[in-house]
């Protein structure tokens, strides 16, 4: 089972991935492996049971509607690669 | 003849002290990043917690939309990149929202006879993303700022299906759902900081039995004048095509405020493929329905029954009616000056006139005016016992809508009262009858106009300050006694 190329620069880009030629055809092969193994489990008998969302069995977990204590900016913004002034800097989003 | 077909997605912020998994404050206007935590930076390891109030106020948009609550919500990982999303994906929810199968009812125009429904397809619960600033310079100097404050403030969702047909249907929606949230009170829809937002979905047809065009989504709308705006520019776009024998293709655009156009986006960026799986973090919520009925029964009055209640209680036109409950604040205002003056219709005469006027002609509403409901009725009651004229009231109006003065403040300072002292009166009568005996015998041979002459010159002699009604009254009777 290989991944198309085709899809595997979808998901790269949606990923926001930028894969060269030899990557694109090892990560194509990689994933049909994944795909495959978890594919085993299709093998199961899964008529009439539930689909398990959460392993769990909580319910209603919630908090009351009051302010706590935020983080001091610097440390907010400490482990980010690149800053300016009290913000967060990322490479110019438009065009 | 073409058709068209409008739907609405609407974000509302609600007006929580929290954000919605975790307690960071969500106050308005506050230093970049100062309020951001652990969880709502989507450090690795934090958990988010919901935050209950969060839940009661979707349980009671549902229930004032007409939906149904659903017995079970759950919460739905959206996946996407960008920069205003710290952990790369936003939790909303996708199969089981909180409450589906709606419908607002937009109060009956003038315009139209039957009034119209627009459903609600779905009322959900999410995150709201960060703020994004982008600098001047382009290229390789160009660079974003994100701001963190807003990433987690609880937003509610209103989906609707696309029931409306015109850019009025488009208005009144906007108008009569933002109304609800107010009334509600779970949201401050303050649309100048964004906690009101919009998109919109418009198709058309060449009439109501062919098939429907693509649809075409706008995003970027923060205003009701850019969502009409947008709208009509889009509309215009699409007929242009068809008319041209040419297709509209099914895309999402973004409105530029500035150019006054939607711009198309890269075909990649407008096909989302947001691969929405269930949060593994945040386990189901189920309503049980003790919680329905307490809300239920906590309902404030909303507009619509509103509306019906003034119609009956102060015996108001359904137009006057349809006014005043289009603004929370103002049907407020209304119900507060009928206490101090119970002239439900004189008082109406008055907000949809005098004040109404005031306030289009400075583009604010009731609740920023100086004006008070006290000082309305004060000056209707002077205006009832003929302390001062009609005439003098729109004066003494424009003063207290300038100044925030009471009524009575300005008529004593300006020395406006109207002169109702009957022998005072009598007196000035009696001066200007002796001035003009041409004019008594005029009267005398039936020439009845004379007393509107007279009354003029009485007016004059007192400055204006003549109660006008009681100098004609006086005026006949001295006359016939002459
Ligand atoms: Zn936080």
């Amino acid at each position: 089972m290989k991944i198309e190329k085709k899809e595997v620069e979808h998901i790269a880009r949606l990923a926001r991935l930028k894969l060269n030629e030899e990557e694109k055809e090892r990560f194509g092969r990689q994933l049909g492996q994944i795909l495959k193994y978890i594919e085993k489990l299709n093998e199961l008998n899964t008529e009439g049971v539930e689909p398990a969302l959460h392993i769990v069995p909580l319910q209603n977990i919630m908090r009351k509607d009051e302010v706590k204590d935020s983080l001091p900016v610097k440390d907010a913004l400490a482990n980010a690669p690149a800053t300016k002034g009290k913000y967060f800097k990322v490479p110019r989003i438009i065009e | 003849m073409y058709q068209t077909v409008i739907g609405l997605e609407v974000h509302a912020e609600l007006s929580l002290d929290t954000k919605i998994f975790c307690g960071c404050s969500t106050k308005f206007g506050q230093e970049p990043n100062s309020q951001t935590c652990p969880i709502c930076l989507g450090l690795p390891g934090a958990l988010p917690v919901l935050n209950e109030e969060a839940v009661k106020y979707i349980i009671k948009i549902g229930l004032a939309l007409g939906c149904r609550i659903l017995p079970e919500a759950r919460f739905d990982r959206k996946n996407y990149y960008y920069p205003d999303l710290p952990k790369n994906y936003q939790i909303s929810q996708n199969y089981l929202p909180f409450a589906v199968d709606g419908y607002l009812e937009l109060p009956p125009s003038q315009k139209k006879g039957t009034p119209i429904k627009v459903g609600i397809d779905n009322v959900h619960l999410e995150e709201d993303t960060g703020k994004n600033i982008h600098s001047e310079s382009g290229g390789r100097e160009g660079y974003s700022l994100v701001d963190f404050n807003r990433a987690g403030i609880p937003l509610v969702e209103i989906v609707t299906r696309p029931d409306m047909h015109s850019l009025e249907d488009t208005e009144s929606f906007m108008v009569s759902l933002r109304n609800i949230l107010l009334y509600l009170g779970v949201s401050n829809c303050k649309m100048e900081e964004g906690a009101l937002r919009f998109e919109a979905s418009v198709s058309i047809r060449p009439d109501e039995a062919s098939s429907l065009n693509a649809r075409v989504e706008i995003k970027n709308l923060n205003s009701f004048k850019s969502v009409l705006r947008s709208l009509q520019y889009e509309i215009e776009r699409q007929r242009r095509l068809l008319s041209g024998g040419e297709i509209v293709s099914g895309e999402t655009r973004l409105w530029d405020e500035k150019e006054g156009k939607t711009l198309t986006m890269r075909v990649k960026e407008s096909s989302p493929d947001y691969r929405y799986f269930p949060e593994p973090d945040l386990p189901p919520v189920v309503i049980k329905p003790q919680w329905i009925k307490t809300i239920r029964a906590a309902m404030p009055e909303l507009p619509a029954e509103r509306l019906r209640r003034f119609v009956k209680k102060y015996h108001l036109p359904p137009y006057d009616a349809i006014i005043l409950t289009s603004s929370k604040s103002l049907a407020d205002f209304y119900e507060e000056v009928v206490e101090g003056f119970p002239d439900g219709k004189h008082v109406s005469n008055w907000i949809m006139g005098e004040v109404l006027e005031k306030l289009k002609e400075r583009k604010i509403g009731i609740e920023e005016s100086s004006l008070t409901p006290a000082s309305l009725s004060e000056l209707l009651n002077l205006i009832k016992c003929g302390t001062i004229s009609g005439k003098m009231a729109r004066e003494v109006f424009a003063e207290m809508f300038a100044t925030g003065k009471g009524a009575g403040e300005i008529v004593k300072e300006r020395g406006l009262a109207q002169i109702s002292d009957t022998r005072k009166i009598k007196e000035t009568i009696d001066l200007i009858l002796k001035k003009n005996p041409a004019a008594i015998s005029d009267f005398q041979t039936g020439k009845k106009k004379v007393i509107a002459y007279l009354t003029g010159q009485v007016m004059k002699e007192t400055k204006g300050a003549a109660n006008p009604q009681l100098v004609n009254e006086l005026l006949q009777e001295a006359l016939q006694q002459q």
